[in-house]
């Protein structure tokens, strides 16, 4: 059974393909493994044992009939609790939809069933995806596998986290400043922030509706690959949605290589701030680029340090606006309605009691940076902003086909250890919100271990829109050299639990 | 709050002071199914029954617009003569409303599709007027509150509430005028002409059935006095939601006299929402809000921005129909008649059973005739639109048909008209069965017509000395022995013949 769990995606679904494992025995395996390890772990907020076991009949039933399975039929996958599943509850981390059972499938949910993916179960997060550590959830924290005093990343931690312990091969996360990247990054993990548009964001719970973008978490790139092109692809109830082919990831995965590639390293991506074992552990990445066979090329995006203010005004001024909804009318929890209260009253208590505090100052930031007199001082001059970051990223790509740095500037830090202090936690966002900003891809995969912590320092890589399967085709070549030189993957290393 | 105001006489009012207005109108659009998701739109369907995700505002749905409601938006824009955006976006507009399930509508801010028109209007004398429009642009409708428990299904004291989301997100269309100035005493006349002509316009576009009654078309009256025409704008009032066109014009009517009240009085307009009173014609205020809503405006990041190309504007404005006021000026030339027949015409709503019935066969002048005279008296009479009275054009123009064959006179015409209104059946049926035939038999005639000459000695001499208009006395006589269904003209001319008189 142990061998099971230790499966990749890609070797899962070969040997269910080939009747080596049935689907129903992989499905068992990883709920064994979940009853085992997710008590210390908590990557789970609903486990969903019967609808997987069911998913999992259907694809052994689909096989017995000699029906073709899909490349990941019968594998199972964690889903972060921020997309909705009908008749499974969705509570986004918060206790405003503490009990909600949606009566819909998101567009994504939908696509995993479509293709027999098995869904074990909803994973823990930051309350509506705001954090960078998962100690937002309203459930509680997530404990990173690696050191369970530490945190699994955030907003996606729940996913990283059961990715990490073992407790699925695949997993799926959604990131808005860095929420897939930054836990894949901390817990030694694949995660891909996808082009803007290429999943569909419908059902997916809204945190800010112009940088929010689902994306594959996995152990290894192809996998990760394999899952992104199930995930991926136009869907007409998303206007942002974008309505083109799908770049062909699985095939870039299936051939990695940065042989005359020419690879951009930005200089505002490293100085005060970047712990010493992840610049080291980035600089031989670099190296490794370059003894594969890439060319290094240094960039200047000097808009780039105006990233993280600009974010932190466009995500709370949208999310303002999209939790306005929450107001205990029409579903989720509903306070103070005591029959002597208005409409109104109820709706305050209902917020009140619901949201928590870093919820709270988010819509309390984002409203007043809307308000009338201050539209234009901070909106109107982050909406700027936003242009001159994607204008720096394009002088960047005419130069280079991609560009490298640390996913997060430090390793994984103790639970509670920045919970007070926002602005630290925000600045583990410092890399990758830029691509949030401009809309392009970027990926992180583990480039080894701090040597002052032994935890897992993640590398970035991000190409233009569009342009996907890059990250595929450069990450598959790092990966392999990486194992090679290791003589394992990176998460043989973590603690057994 | 008081119940009672105080007012100037409006000629008071406006001898002081000069009004100027600004119309915000909503337009439902008839689109078969909602603004941004495929619900239907269909009226008096269970309440709730016409939802999904994204008109309910459920976590994670998302808006998908409607592309007739674009082609609406464009049709109406270029029909007032405005400018169409190249490229425009949707913006939220945030409000906490139980009715609203995003808690924002989405709208459009200040990138309107369709702006910088105008919109030439008639006033009852037939002078045009031409009112600027500021903007036309798309939104959602709200869904629907009903108050329990309270007095008169306010909010005041209600119980509870019960939410109707059906109406939420069905396509809305805001035509803003810019400030109407310079009509003077004119100006409630002039409220009441724009959201009518407006009214015609969506109706001819085929976009809207805009019927008030319905709530298809709603118009709030901004309004405000200053001293002079040339002193700059006082404080406005904003009386919301007022819903047909006589309320239009009382509204703006009342609001100018009240306004002229307080200001002679020394006080000052608080610049607030107002309620109109359809039974009272007046005005109260509404809530008064302790701070100015900010309803912090933003572009709309689940839609992407609509960019008409220039192409598809064309080809919508070459397919544009005849706009109402083009077709009532071609058709005043064509009748010949004046603008205050045809003001007439409009304000019976007989204008498009007239064209029906000429299109059936009738000519102009009879049509016109009927609509206006006869038809409209028994519309009147029963109180019914002149459209809903139970007779079609072509049964009109039948009518008109057997008049000019000489087979009906207008006496017996106007009977077959009643007896069609009565359910008899069509014109022809009606005169079969009251056998109303003009008697064209002169053998018949010519008897009648001897009777009367020989019962009526001396008017017969008066005629043979020249007194031809003494004729009209034997005609009637004759008349009344056929009981009508003589043609009048042809007994006239017997009588004459047979006295050996020429006609003058």
């Amino acid at each position: 059974m142990t061998d099971i769990i230790k499966l990749t995606a890609a070797e899962t679904a070969a040997k269910i393909a080939s009747g080596d494992l049935t689907a129903v025995q992989v499905t068992e395996a990883h709920l064994a493994r979940i009853e085992a390890v997710d008590e210390k772990v908590h990557a789970f907020l609903h486990v969903d044992r019967e609808g997987a076991l069911a998913q999992a009949r259907a694809v052994d039933d689909k096989r017995a009939r000699g029906e073709k399975l899909g490349p990941l039929a019968g594998v199972p996958l964690a889903l972060k609790d921020i997309f909705t599943t009908e008749g499974i509850p969705t509570t986004v981390g918060s206790k405003i939809l503490e009990g909600w059972i949606p009566p819909y499938d998101a567009t994504l949910t939908k696509r995993l069933k479509a293709a027999d993916v098995v869904i074990l179960g909803k994973t823990n997060m930051d309350e509506f995806a705001m954090g960078s550590s998962t100690e937002n959830s309203a459930y509680g924290p997530t404990g990173n596998p690696w050191d369970l005093t530490r945190i699994p990343g955030g907003s996606g931690g729940g996913s990283s986290a059961a990715l990490a312990s073992f407790q699925a091969p695949l997993a799926i996360g959604t990131d808005t400043g860095g929420s897939i990247r930054q836990p894949a990054s901390v817990t030694g993990t694949v995660g891909v922030k996808p082009t803007y548009g290429a999943v569909s964001r419908y059902g997916m719970v809204a945190f800010s509706s112009s940088l929010d973008q689902g994306g594959p978490c996995a152990r290894t790139v192809l996998d990760a690959a394999l899952l992104h092109e199930v995930i991926a692809g136009h869907d007409p109830l998303d206007s942002t949605s974008i309505d083109a082919p799908v770049p062909p990831v699985v095939e870039a995965a299936r051939n990695g290589s940065v042989d005359g590639m020419r690879v951009g390293v930005v200089k505002q991506f490293r100085g005060e701030g970047y712990q010493a074992g992840v610049v080291q552990r980035f600089d031989e990445s670099v190296e490794l680029l370059k003894s594969l066979g890439a060319e290094i090329v240094e960039l200047d995006c000097p808009s780039f340090d105006l990233a993280l203010s600009a974010y932190y005004l466009i995500a709370p001024s949208e999310c303002s606006s999209n939790l306005a909804r929450f107001d205990g009318l029409r579903y989720g929890v509903r306070t103070g309605d005591d029959g002597t209260r208005s409409a109104e009253d109820v709706t305050s208590l209902t917020r009140e009691a619901g949201f928590g505090p870093e919820v709270k100052r988010r819509v309390m930031l984002g409203t007043y940076a809307l308000s009338s007199g201050y539209y234009d001082a901070y909106y109107g001059s982050a909406q700027k902003v936003r242009t001159l970051i994607t204008r720096d990223f394009e002088r960047a790509f005419e130069q280079v086909d991609v560009i490298v740095s640390p996913t997060t500037p430090t390793t994984a830090f103790a639970i509670g250890e920045r919970a007070d202090d926002p602005m630290a936690m925000y600045l583990a966002d410092l890399c990758t919100i830029p691509t949030n900003l401009a809309g392009n891809a970027a990926m992180s995969l583990p480039c080894g271990l701090a040597p002052e912590d032994n935890l897992p320092v993640g590398l970035q890589i991000i190409a233009p829109a569009l342009k996907d399967d890059r990250l595929y085709k450069v990450g598959a070549a790092v990966e392999a050299a990486f194992v090679e030189k290791w003589g394992h993957p990176l998460l043989e290393e973590a603690p057994s639990l | 709050m008081t119940t009672t105001t105080d007012l100037v006489s409006y000629e008071d009012a406006l001898a002081s002071y000069d009004p100027v207005m600004g119309l915000e109108v909503h337009v439902e659009l008839g689109t078969r199914t909602k603004m941004f998701c495929g619900c239907s739109t269909e009226l008096g369907a269970e309440p709730n029954s016409q939802t999904c995700p994204t008109c309910l505002g459920m976590p994670g749905a998302l808006p998908v617009v409607n592309a007739i409601g674009i082609e609406s938006a464009v049709k109406i824009g270029l029909a007032l003569n405005c400018e169409i955006a190249e490229w425009c976006r949707f913006a939220r507009k945030n409000y906490f409303y139980p009715d609203m399930p995003k808690n924002f509508q989405t709208s459009q801010y200040d990138e309107p599709i369709a702006f910088d028109g105008y919109l030439d209007v008639q006033l009852e004398d037939g002078e045009t007027f031409r009112v600027q429009i500021e903007r036309a642009h798309m939104e959602e409708d709200t869904g629907k509150s009903t108050h329990v428990g309270g007095a008169t299904g306010r909010i005041h004291g209600a119980s509870h509430s019960l939410l109707d989301y059906n109406r939420a997100g069905i396509p809305l269309i805001e035509i803003v005028t810019k400030p109407i100035e310079g009509a003077g005493a004119r100006a409630p006349e002039v409220a009441r002409a724009y959201v009518r002509e407006l009214r015609e316009v969506i109706k001819a576009l085929g976009v809207s059935e805009a019927r008030m009654e319905m709530g298809q078309m709603r118009c709030d009256v901004n309004l405000s006095l200053r001293p002079s025409p040339t002193a700059k704008f006082g404080t406005r009032s904003e009386t919301k939601n007022v819903n047909s066109l006589r309320s239009v014009e009382r509204a703006a009517r009342f609001e100018i006299q009240r306004h002229a009240a307080v200001l002679s009085s020394g006080g000052t307009i608080i610049q607030e929402t107002r309620h109109f009173h359809e039974d009272t014609g007046s005005t109260t205020s509404g809530r008064v809000k302790e701070e100015a809503e900010d309803y912090r405006y933003f572009p709309e990041p689940d839609l992407v921005p609509v960019a008409p190309s220039r192409a598809w504007v064309e080809e919508i404005r070459a397919a544009l129909p005849e706009l109402p006021l083009a077709r009532r000026n071609r058709l005043l030339a064509d009748w010949g008649i004046s603008a205050t027949d045809m003001q007439s015409i409009t304000n019976a709503g007989a204008l498009d059973l007239i064209v029906a019935t000429i299109d059936a066969g009738a000519d102009a002048a009879s049509a016109r005739k009927w609509w206006m005279g006869e038809l409209a008296r028994s519309a009147n009479e029963s109180a019914t639109p002149l459209d809903a009275l139970a007779i079609t054009p072509e049964q009109v123009a039948r009518v008109t048909a057997l008049v000019n064959a000489g087979d009906l006179n207008d006496k017996l015409a106007r009977q077959v008209i009643e007896g069609v209104l009565a359910g008899e059946g069509t014109p022809d049926e009606v005169v079969d069965k009251r056998g109303l035939k003009v008697v064209s038999d002169d053998s018949a005639l010519s008897t009648a017509v001897d009777e009367a000459i020989a019962g009526n000695p001396g008017i017969a001499d008066k005629i043979r000395g020249g007194k031809v208009a003494a004729a009209g006395a034997l005609v009637g006589a004759v008349m009344k022995a056929t009981r009508g269904q003589a043609d009048a003209a042809r007994v006239k001319e017997l009588i004459l013949a047979k006295l050996g008189v020429a006609e003058g």
